[in-house]
């Protein structure tokens, strides 16, 4: 017995070993590195001074910083509960349906989520291109003023949210009806004999028994949204980056345009602790809701 | 349920079937937008007014995304990255599970633990320390660099963990007396059992992978190194403001994932619904 017991562990150590490499290479070890050059005037690349807390005060009193986190919260309110709302609907309606015309409706919904941001980005470009793009010609039909919406101020960052929402739906979709194929269909069958109406059955019954889905998508959307990059690089391409500055694109920013690593690495670091913060409450008030029902 | 009531559930649920394929069609409008536009000649793609189907067909834009820029290079880079970040991933990550599901060690809890943790981690946040790591590793611009922060997606440990657990201990324990060492019993008896999720897990790697944007393009500086979705936005000389060229790149950045979507489609939102913790 004992030395199976050893035996397993030897064996467990190489099974896990690959992993945990990694693991430690591309996880680990840069946290930490991260926290150390923070307190740091390091360059991108190779060492540099302490300078204690320096790199936080400073953020403190850095406009840039606070537009960063700003538009970062103002795309969290624009995409995370509107997306979750759409999703929701979405599955609603496709769940009605059945056999390959749902299957086909599903897939219309569910392709932009497989594409690649970019390709995500230059369709988008192309449909509210000011000179040429379709949006526009709407626009001209309805009477509006056309907009180069990503040129303005007002509308760049409700155009990357709807963007955004129309490119991650699917995933909040597929959840949706994961979710409500698992209620069971008796319960509706005695709602329907009880003469419930629509309005009702979806209150009493759908809108509690999908709650943990609804849930769960709120909070992967608000994480994955905390950490928005790529939309906002691409559409600002060309435009006023500095004025849709978000929270990464600032590390960025400091670190590769304008060699800081160490003022980029305490923003990465205040990224990576709000985003753990944001993590552990969410958790916690799940939990909490989950034990008052 | 009287007749009329009946009458009027059919009516409004008839309408909300109705709003939904209305509403998919809008919704997969741009997608289509796209393609058409593509498939225009430059100057009718200008046109000032909407038109739905092209006077003139043309596979110009393809032929010159083909030919003339370094598209087929990116290709290459993508495919490459897409199937080594999948194999290395789903290997480890199923060595790991198996161990996880299976054996008990010292520091299985600890092990756990951190991977659950690991959940937490943005790894936008690790950028700066990535870029230093993979530089002093000397693989910027190469496959290599490109993967190397990508080789980690926790959730596919935890799905096979809990496949594993689901496997009738009877196969462990007759393999275990037949003298059969771990790796055999992990490929002979737990991978076939488990081929629909591997496949499945492969296909949504391979799908990130190609999709990943941020990494790729930090750690490539060189225009023949750099993925698909990188290469269509960054080198706008080879497109110019050539807005048909420019969609039949993205066409063409899109199709791999696009075409392995919807062969797969239910392996895919099988994988999809999994990695997220619920059970398909």
């Amino acid at each position: 017995m004992l030395r199976n017991r050893r035996k397993d562990a030897l064996v467990a150590a190489v099974l896990v070993a690959p992993f945990l490499a990694i693991y430690l290479l591309v996880f680990v070890w840069p946290t930490i590195q991260m926290f150390g050059i923070s307190f740091t005037d390091a360059r991108l690349i190779g060492s540099g001074e302490w300078v204690g807390l320096d790199n936080y005060t400073r953020l403190a009193s850095d406009p840039r910083f606070k537009t960063a986190v700003w538009n970062t919260a103002y795309f969290v309110l624009l995409t995370v509960l509107p997306g979750t709302v759409i999703a929701l609907l979405i599955a609603l309606g496709v769940s009605r349906l059945t056999g390959r015309l749902q299957a086909a409706i599903l897939a219309l919904f569910f392709l932009p989520y497989i594409l690649p941001v970019s390709v995500v980005y230059l369709i988008w470009d192309w449909v509210l291109n000011f000179q040429f793009g379709i949006l526009m010609h709407v626009f001209d039909l309805l009477g509006l003023d056309r907009i180069p919406i990503t040129k303005s101020r007002t509308w760049f960052m409700p155009a990357v949210g709807i963007v955004t929402i129309w490119w991650t739906a699917g995933f909040s979709i597929l959840l949706f009806l994961a979710g409500l194929r698992s209620i069971p269909a008796e319960i509706y069958e005695a709602a329907a004999l009880d003469n419930a109406s629509r309005w009702t059955t979806f209150r009493r019954i759908t809108w509690p028994l999908l709650w943990p889905v609804t849930t769960l998508v709120f909070t992967i959307q608000l994480i994955a949204q905390l950490k928005i990059f790529d939309q906002v690089y691409l559409f600002s391409q060309g435009g006023r980056p500095n004025d849709n500055m978000v929270l990464v694109y600032y590390v960025f920013q400091r670190a590769f345009q304008q060699d800081q690593g160490g003022r980029a690495a305490a923003v990465a670091v205040t990224l990576f602790v709000l985003v753990i913060v944001v993590s552990v409450l969410q958790f916690q008030l799940l939990r909490l809701a989950g034990g008052r029902k | 349920m009287t007749a009329t009531g009946m009458q009027r559930a059919n009516f409004w649920g008839g309408v909300i079937t109705g709003l939904t394929l209305l509403f998919a069609l809008v919704w997969a409008f741009p997608l289509y937008w796209g393609i058409v536009s593509s498939l225009k000649p430059e100057d009718e793609v200008v046109r000032p007014f909407i038109e739905l189907w092209p006077d003139t067909l043309t596979f110009q834009h393809y032929v010159h995304a083909l030919t003339s820029t370094q598209i087929g290079a990116w290709y290459l880079n993508s495919v490459a990255v897409a199937v080594g970040v999948t194999v290395i991933t789903i290997l480890s990550s199923m060595l790991c599970g198996y161990a996880l599901s299976q054996l008990r060690f010292p520091g299985r809890n600890l092990l756990w633990w951190l991977i659950l943790a690991s959940f937490m981690v943005p790894t936008q946040a690790l950028i700066i320390n990535h870029f230093v790591l993979v530089s002093q590793l000397g693989l910027i611009n190469t496959w290599a660099g490109i993967m190397l922060p990508q080789l980690i997606h926790p959730v596919i440990i935890i799905v096979y963990k809990q496949f594993f657990d689901q496997v009738p201990k009877d196969f462990r324990e007759a393999a275990v007396m037949d003298n059969a060492g771990e790796f055999r019993i992990l490929f002979k008896i737990y991978l076939p059992m488990n081929w629909g999720v591997t496949t499945a897990l492969s296909i949504v790697t391979f799908i990130w992978t190609w999709n990943a944007f941020l990494w790729p393009f930090l750690s490539v500086t060189r225009t023949a190194m750099m993925t698909m979705p990188v290469g269509i936005t960054q080198v706008n000389d080879a497109f110019g403001v050539y807005y048909a060229r420019q969609l039949a790149a993205a066409v063409l950045a899109g199709l791999p994932v696009a075409v392995a979507y919807l062969l797969f489609q239910r392996k895919v939102t099988e994988a999809i619904t999994l990695s997220a913790g619920i059970k398909g």
